[in-house]
């Protein structure tokens, strides 16, 4: 199978201009999963998932329907679903088109979720900045109220964030929930067991939730046919940078990021060179140009030394300079560390401003050493993924071209 | 270590935390690098008071959160937090907030650097120059355990005062690791001006040096003088067990029955579900366990007042500043003829005294207090009496010696054997067994 004939799953609607409504969502078979959840047990609708090889879309790729099975069996008080729409990892964008174009596909999709743990109240919480998807989860919600799919057995909250990217990591989602400063907390006790309020509670990414009435509908095994051996399905690929047609494009998790450069997004700009790119947003690995014949799945990347991320896909040609590209993520990092943690908090402003003499041409030779030393030291010593997440380019692009940033460093 | 001190001031020589400061300690333990950081550091809020006690560097900061987790967890008042992301953040005071709660100074302590430092204690003496003696708050019933930190290698230092900080020591039974700022900050008394250092005799309108010979001939010759019933005796809770049992011998000995040492304050304090209790003296328990409540002070001093009691003594008290109207008071310490004033320091009371017995400060002498619970706690000497002031036992036990001849304690801890000899609540506690965590009074005391 070609992946470039998949089906669309996610985003076959997109076309419509009312594909926000629920009228649209009714009329493309929306709300047919629902009622099939309904006849099945909780633990079914967990072994459904977890046979579908659905992995987490949000960053992490951890396996689905096996997060949702740790809920406590025989919890008696509140279970809460956290739907995770703070989108922030740089060169990402997917979610926003699920949230602004089908926000009923994700109410469906929390519908049988909060079924299958158990759950009678979920949140969703949408990154600050993205005031149209407020706004077309805010009606769809009010929609799905007045025809009855809400409100009898479970409530949502629209919650809206204040524009940290932190936020974005599940337990600073949770802290910012419970309305305290969006410090990521220790785990374990991981949120399954303690999460918001002190209760269970399942953190999941808008798109890992709308894959699961397709899942319901279709069957676990063709979702899992869809995509490679250890996950099913399509994912939605926020392509950007250096390419003929930056866009978000659906397909199978088996699709190469060759094939998604060049047959999905049109090639790269003018016809110009591959340089490197960054396949899973800003915390993903750097590949080089020779590196491109993986596949999208989550250990495809892994194999290759990178991550899947949030398949945000950002394409650098000949005319992107590599340290200046590590100097914006760097600031970025920088910027957003929430502090907590000594090696984030301290390291990431440091490795920004070496990073930034070197682009201004007052690098030592030193700096390259320092950084990938310091990089090294603390990856893995915090609190949450944010600063590993930042470890990866500042190694990789150093690692992969140390040349070019000792071109700039003064003799 | 390294990334604790790129962005950190390296401000020691002037930083009143050096010598005592966590991060001093590991660098020199584990650091001692070649510093790699070339870069310009991230500059934060310097010399911010946060409070009346406490002051903040940020740039010192190690932003371990345990000002902030003390405020939220412990005082449960929540004024600090973490302002900021990254390499800025910050701690600060929110908005409309001071650090202004009862045992704010505490920060101080659990700060590992010389981020919060203590106003009081800012820029005094280096903290190596200071010396340590465990003792026992006075401040109130419950007796939190502390240390008081003493300059003597520096008297040129911190306005020549000896005390110089006190600090809570961990006792899980009573105070754990912390002591309220009423307590902290209430050692001014020990090198104020006001200290009493000589024996005092007034005659007439006259002020005259004696002494210690001459004043125990003087008090013992008062003390004859009078029978049983024209003497009043108005003792002090802030004395230690020892003092009050020589005391209550003394006046046993005389047949004194006007005795106690219930002064209601002006002010009564306020006591919370903490540390802090309501009576503001250390040993009230002791002298109530010791006996020395027999009678009513205000029925002494009424006695006093209509010339029915002759001689009064008081110990440590300003009558003049408790809860009983001045005139009532005033008029019973210039009814009487003879006027004992024994304490720390003048006040109104000891100006109207016609002999004034100096006395040791708690941490110029050793004893024991009972606090409110019933331990029994053992303070240190730190360092020798102002002048000629002595411990109350000490001058009790010449009284004693030379009014009904006995034989004179020479150390604390004998008259603390004679007294748990002899009052059942202590019975069986000695000085080795107190320990430095305290012990209770006997089960089944009152
Ligand atoms: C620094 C950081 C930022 C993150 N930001 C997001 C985000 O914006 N959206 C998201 O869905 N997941 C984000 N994640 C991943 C979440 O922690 C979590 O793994 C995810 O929401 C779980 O949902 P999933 O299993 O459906 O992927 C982030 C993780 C980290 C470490
Ligand atoms: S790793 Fe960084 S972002 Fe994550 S908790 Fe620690 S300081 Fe915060
Ligand atoms: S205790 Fe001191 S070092 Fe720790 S956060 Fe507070 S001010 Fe900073």
């Amino acid at each position: 199978m070609s992946p470039a004939a998949t089906e669309k799953i996610l985003t076959r609607n997109f076309g419509r201009p009312d594909s926000h409504t629920l009228k649209a969502y009714l009329e493309t078979g929306g709300y047919t999963a629902l009622p099939k959840a309904l006849t099945m047990e909780p633990p079914a609708i967990i072994d459904a998932v977890k046979r579908s090889n659905l992995r987490g879309l949000g960053g992490a790729g951890f396996p689905t329907g096996t997060k949702w099975s740790f809920i406590p069996k025989g919890h008696t008080g509140p279970v809460y679903l956290v739907i995770n729409a703070d989108e922030g990892e740089p060169g990402t964008f997917k979610d926003r088109y699920l949230l602004e174009r089908d926000p009923h596909a994700l109410i469906e999709g929390m519908l049988i979720a909060a079924r299958a743990i158990g759950s009678t109240l979920a949140f969703v919480y949408i990154r600050g900045e993205y005031v149209e998807s407020w706004r077309h989860v805010s009606a769809a919600v009010g929609e799905a109220y007045e025809a009855g799919y809400l409100g009898r057995g479970l409530d949502v909250v629209v919650h809206r964030g204040a524009g940290a990217y932190i936020c974005g990591e599940e337990t600073g989602l949770i802290s910012s929930l419970e309305g305290k400063k969006g410090w990521p907390k220790l785990k374990p006790p991981f949120p399954a067991i303690k999460g918001a309020f002190g209760a269970p509670t399942i953190v999941n990414n808008v798109e890992t939730i709308c894959h699961v009435p397709h899942i319901i509908n279709r069957g676990a095994e063709w979702f899992a046919s869809l995509g490679t051996k250890t996950q099913g399905g399509t994912r939605m690929y926020s392509v950007s940078g250096r390419v003929t047609r930056p866009g978000v494009y659906e397909t199978s998790v088996a699709v190469t990021l060759r094939q998604l450069i060049y047959e999905y997004a049109g090639g790269v700009t003018g016809n110009g060179r591959l340089k490197a790119v960054v396949p899973g947003g800003s915390s993903a690995a750097i590949l080089t140009a020779d590196e491109i014949d993986v596949t999208m799945d989550v250990d495809g990347l892994k194999a290759a030394g990178t991550m899947a991320g949030s398949a945000g896909v950002i394409v650098l040609d000949e005319t992107v300079s590599i340290p200046e590209a590590l100097m914006v993520v760097a600031r970025f990092y920088a910027h957003e560390s929430c502090g907590q943690c000594t090696p984030c908090r301290e390291s990431t402003g440091w490795i920004y401003e070496m990073t930034r003499r070197i682009v201004v041409g007052r690098g030592r030779k030193a700096d390259l050493d320092t950084i990938l030393d310091v990089a090294r030291r603390g990856a893995g010593t915090t609190i949450c993924a944010f600063y590993d997440g930042a470890v990866g380019p500042y190694i990789s692009y150093i690692e992969k071209f140390r040349a070019e940033f000792e071109s700039l460093i003064p003799k | 270590m390294e990334f604790h001190l790129i962005n950190h001031p390296l401000d020691c020589p002037v930083c009143d935390q050096a010598g005592e400061c966590w991060l001093q300690i590991y660098y020199m333990k584990h650091g001692l690098y070649e510093p790699r950081m070339t870069d310009d550091k991230v500059h934060k809020p310097k010399a911010v008071p946060l409070g009346p006690h406490v002051i903040l560097d940020a740039e010192r900061c190690i932003l371990c959160s345990r000002c902030v987790r003390f405020c939220d967890e412990v005082t449960r008042t929540g004024e600090l937090g973490i302002f900021g992301r990254g390499d800025r953040s910050e701690i600060g005071l929110f908005p409309g907030t001071e650090l202004a709660n009862k045992y704010s100074g505490n920060v101080v302590d659990i700060c590992p650097v010389g981020a919060l430092t203590d106003r009081d204690f800012r820029f005094q003496v280096r903290v190596w120059y200071l010396e340590s003696q465990k003792s026992i708050c006075p401040g109130c019933a419950r007796g939190c355990n502390i240390e008081v930190h003493v300059n003597r290698r520096r008297p040129h230092h911190a306005q020549g005062r000896r005390v110089v900080r006190l600090k809570p020591r961990f006792n899980d039974a009573v105070n754990k690791w912390w002591i309220c700022d009423e307590g902290r900050y209430g050692y001014g008394f020990v090198d104020d001006p006001s200290r009493l250092t000589a024996p005092l005799r007034r005659v007439g309108g006259k002020t005259l040096d004696v002494s210690w010979t001459e004043m125990f001939t003087l008090v013992a010759d008062g003390l004859r003088r009078y029978t049983a019933d024209e003497i009043g005796v108005i003792a002090s809770p802030k004395m230690s067990n020892e003092d009050l049992f020589l005391l209550e011998r003394l006046v046993d000995g005389l047949g004194v029955r006007a005795v106690d040492y219930r002064v209601p304050p002006a002010q009564p304090g306020d006591q919370d579900d903490f540390l802090i209790r309501a009576d503001r003296n250390p040993n009230s328990r002791g002298a109530e366990l010791i006996g020395l409540g027999r009678s009513d002070a205000r029925a002494i001093l009424n006695a006093a007042r209509d010339r029915r009691i002759k001689c009064l003594w008081v110990f440590h008290h300003d009558l003049l500043a408790s809860a009983w109207p001045e005139g009532e008071v005033l008029d019973a310490l210039l009814g009487a003829e003879t006027v004992i004033f024994q304490g720390t320091n003048a006040n109104a009371t000891s100006a109207h005294a016609h002999l004034t017995l100096p006395a040791a400060a708690y941490p110029e002498r050793e004893g024991t207090y009972t606090n409110f619970e019933g331990r029994v706690q053992r303070f240190r000497q730190a360092f020798e009496p102002l002048g000629q002031a002595l411990a109350d036992w000490e001058s009790l036990g010449c009284l004693l010696q030379a009014v009904q001849g006995a034989g004179r304690p020479s150390r604390a801890e004998e008259c603390f054997r004679a007294l748990a000899a002899a009052v059942p609540a202590y019975a069986g506690l000695s000085y080795r067994s107190i320990g430095d965590g305290g012990q209770m009074i006997a089960t089944g005391s009152p």
